[in-house]
């Protein structure tokens, strides 16, 4: 057990460490900061003086091993846009983004799985095949448009939700959270819909797709065969058997939805993570780019660690092999 | 001078007076594509950050609704010598913290605002020492006879010393790690008419009235809210849907939709700034030709050639929606200098282009590449894909290098050495007057003298030099202009720049605010009314 554990840890390292490397590489292609840091009035002996004040002279190589340095000990450095620490910046902003990611997990589960039932019980039903059409428009719409499209429908024709922003927050030492005033939660009504949509009709389908394989199993058929009530055929035999593999699937997509957050963010100028990446390319802020890509990094390498601890636990074969 | 102003002040606080409504609690809810991204007056030398400043600080100068400088913090001024101009300070103002406003203050700031990390340098610099003869006079003394110091003197915007010091704001925000006095980053204490009661960067600022400011203003706004929206659908969204009151810029091609809609309305003005086409006429050889061992743009020819073959016309219908104005100078109609008979554009002449450029050599045309930013100006891809194929239909070959802001800059500024052969670039002089454009534009690149820096194709005429640095400081506003339209006229004949138009304002404003649009794209809260 022990082993095993190092060893996924020693993997998660690695991983962490390249895509670090990547990003960092990336960002020499990404354009100039000097120019988003300064105005057009600027000498240019201002402007090299400021390359070497942050250190943008360096060889890359040293660069990248001093962000390293720096980032194991916690330390992203300073943002060149809003010249306080980058750490700052993303614990301000992370409540925003998890609330999202967390509101729409719910969603997409909630909705998701009862419809994925359905459609795999009533497999030819008028109701069935109209979810099956929209779950297509659900995979195939990009969020943007999605987003785009309830902002104009909800916000602007019928002006019932708001149309960007994230309401009235309460602030707690360090959490800042919208559950808890109204217009917090009619803000998150759109952005946590507009995020989940793609998930919910993945999870829909997948649930649908293993529920059509396990009714086709004997059990279930035996199940039958004992006259079993259908209700407790299709939900306590059927659907248990249905959900190892959702919930696997779902746990990796929690660390999309935290990620694909970034599109549903810009479109309703929602004040997460994602919003502050998307700004940093636009500004060239390289510190806040490698710290988001670095904690995104970590984020999936948790869950897979997670995930992987877990099939361990739950999986007599994994503990056999390790004798 | 100072009979003028005193003038001024009566008629403006009698309009005032007349005007002003009682006020009740009105709150005024707008938005901007790009974020304030400091409090610190010194930090970046940005326009939006800089005017939307200039409601919590103030200089010794103000802008007012027209761009024109009038009386802020200083009552009243005057020359004592060339080089020495004597302020008298306005007494009884305070800081929002309650401090006084004195001579101490203004030192400290001038000084403050030539620390290292401070982008105000360029302004600051413009003064070789302030003397203080009491607490509320001061002599400001330039390194050479400057006529226009007062525009400068907008964007030095005074801070509280006491604050300062107390708070470890000594000097500017610097991007550089080791710098940790960032106080005033995230806290501002002026004189303006409005304070800062809640900053979070990118997310929300909000502005409360100074009731302790010191002069009426026709403003009834009591609180502001601000926040950044970068999606342009999203801006239009939150206007048409009610919840803001002002946002911009907004797409042109938008504009027709807020017109339908109820309740609001596009605003638009040209704005101060002036687009333009750029030629390499420095190099020996084009960095990006086909054309070996020779410059053709050094060639006035070519240069007539291609201004010949540009359809401003074309350009302002096709691509900018009507919404442009089509120009013949390098300055806007706004900036002090310009010239009206000289702003007639190139004729469009295709036959007369290919004509000259067979005289010059070049009977099939040739091939170049030009730099264009994708995200900077309003449609400034369109319009090169525009300048591209205007250009091809006289024979000349562009290969079009479109890019966003951060790479193209990079690219083709000083800091990149210049690496262009054609490129299209805005500009709009800081100081609102056309020696700003002269000597950033229009002169030889020079290392020494800090002159034609943003000269990226090294366009030099010895005469436009000369007269240059004359107008840098002649005081004698007609003598002044003489020089300033003899420069331009020069630069126009040999066709040293292709100007383009000046864009558009773009904003949306609902039906229930007035604002005063400023052709630096800049709002002052102090012209902004809630019915």
């Amino acid at each position: 057990m022990v082993s095993f554990l190092f060893k996924r840890l020693m993997q998660s390292v690695i991983v962490m460490f390249t895509v670090a490397l990547i990003a960092f590489s990336m960002f020499r292609f990404v354009g100039d900061p000097i120019n988003n840091m300064v105005g057009q009035d600027t000498s240019e002996q201002e402007r090299i003086e400021l390359r070497e004040r942050l250190g943008l002279n360096d060889p890359v190589p040293i660069q990248f091993g001093n962000f390293i340095l720096n980032a194991v000990q916690g330390d992203f450095g300073r943002s060149y846009k809003y010249q306080v620490p980058v750490s700052d910046l993303i614990f301000a902003r992370m409540p925003a983004t998890l609330e999202l990611a967390f509101v729409s997990a719910i969603l997409a589960l909630a909705i998701g799985i009862p419809m994925g039932v359905y459609t795999a019980l009533k497999r030819n039903g008028i109701l069935s095949k109209f979810i099956m059409t929209l779950s297509l428009v659900g995979v195939s719409l990009p969020p943007f448009l999605i987003g785009i499209l309830l902002i104009l429908v909800f916000g602007v024709i019928f002006r019932w939700l708001p149309t960007f922003g994230r309401g009235d927050v309460i602030e707690f030492t360090t959490w800042s959270t919208g559950f808890l005033t109204a217009s917090g939660l009619k803000s998150l009504i759109l952005p946590s819909i507009t995020l989940a949509l793609f998930q919910m009709t993945l999870i829909m389908r997948l649930v649908r797709a293993e529920m059509l394989e396990v009714l086709r199993t004997d059990f279930v058929k035996f199940a039958r065969a004992r006259g079993l009530p259908d209700r407790l055929v299709n939900f306590k035999h059927a659907l248990k058997n249905t959900l190892v593999p959702v919930i696997t699937i779902t746990g990796l997509q929690l660390g999309s939805l935290i990620a694909f957050a970034i599109i549903t963010e810009s479109v309703f100028q929602w004040p997460g993570m994602g919003l502050l990446f998307i700004q940093a390319i636009a500004d060239v802020d390289i510190p806040i780019m490698a710290a988001y890509l670095v904690l995104i990094a970590f984020f999936f390498v948790l869950i897979n660690m997670i995930v992987d601890v877990l099939y361990y636990a739950v999986d007599p074969r994994l503990r056999s092999d390790d004798e | 001078m100072k009979l003028r102003h005193g003038l001024m002040a009566a008629a403006a606080a009698a309009a005032i007076a007349l005007a002003a409504p009682v006020a009740k609690a009105e709150t005024f809810k707008y938005a901007f594509q790009g974020n304030l991204s400091s409090l610190d007056p010194q930090s970046l030398n940005e326009t939006f950050l800089l005017v939307t400043l200039t409601n919590i600080y103030e200089g010794l100068v103000l802008y007012d609704d027209n761009l024109g400088v009038v009386p802020g913090l200083a009552e009243s001024w005057e020359t004592v010598e060339p080089t020495k101009w004597k302020f008298n300070l306005r007494k009884g103002v305070k800081f929002h913290n309650g401090n006084d406003f004195t001579a101490q203050d203004v030192v400290f700031t001038w000084k403050r605002a030539l620390t290292e990390g401070s982008d105000q340098k360029v302004r600051a610099s413009k003064i070789k020492n302030i003397e203080i003869v009491d607490d509320y006079t001061v002599i400001i003394e330039t390194p050479a006879p400057n006529p226009i110091l007062t525009a400068d003197l907008v964007y030095i915007m005074i801070m509280d010393k006491e604050w300062a010091e107390a708070n470890n704001a000594m000097e500017a925000t610097s991007a550089s790690a080791d710098n940790t006095s960032n106080f005033a980053n995230l806290n501002a204490n002026g004189t303006g008419p409005f304070k800062v009661v809640d900053h979070k960067a990118d997310i929300k600022t909000t502005f409360e009235r100074n009731e302790a400011y010191w002069q009426d203003i026709p403003s009834n706004v009591t609180k502001v809210e601000f926040t950044p929206i970068k999606e342009a659908a999203t801006r239009v969204a939150a206007l048409i849907s009610g919840e803001l009151d002002l946002v911009y810029p907004i797409p042109v091609q938008d504009w027709k939709r807020l017109d339908e809609a109820k309740g609001v309305k596009a605003l638009a003005g040209p704005e101060a700034r002036t687009i333009f086409l750029g030629m390499d006429q420095g190099r020996d050889e084009l960095l990006y030709s086909n054309i070996k061992g020779k410059n053709p743009f050094k060639d006035i020819r070519v240069r007539q050639a291609f201004a010949h073959a540009l359809n401003l016309d074309a350009i302002k219908k096709k691509v900018m929606r009507g919404a442009a104005t089509p120009s013949g100078l390098m300055v806007a109609p706004q900036i002090n200098g310009h010239v009206p008979e000289l702003n007639t554009p190139y004729a469009y002449d295709p036959a007369k282009s290919k004509a000259l450029l067979a005289e010059a050599g070049y009977p099939d045309g040739f091939e170049v590449t030009m730099d264009c930013p994708n995200n900077r100006y309003v449609n400034d891809e369109k319009i090169c894909q525009a300048a591209v194929s205007m250009l091809a239909k006289v024979g000349v070959k562009v290969n079009l290098l479109a890019q966003p802001k951060s790479k193209y800059f990079g690219k083709v500024l000083a800091t990149g050495g210049f690496d262009t052969s054609f490129y299209l670039l805005g500009w709009t002089p800081g100081t609102m007057d056309s020696e700003n454009v002269l000597s950033s534009l229009l002169s030889c690149q020079n290392k020494e003298t800090k002159t034609g820096l943003f000269n990226l194709g090294n366009y030099c005429n010895a005469k436009v030099d000369e007269l240059t640095v004359k107008v840098g400081s002649e005081t004698d506003q007609a003598k002044r202009n003489a020089m300033i339209k003899e420069a331009f006229q020069i630069v126009k004949d040999e066709v040293g720049y292709l100007p383009l138009h000046q864009q558009p304002l773009s904003w949306g404003v609902s039906d229930r605010v007035m604002v005063n649009q400023r052709a630096d794209n800049g709002l002052d809260f102090r012209y902004v009314l809630v019915n």
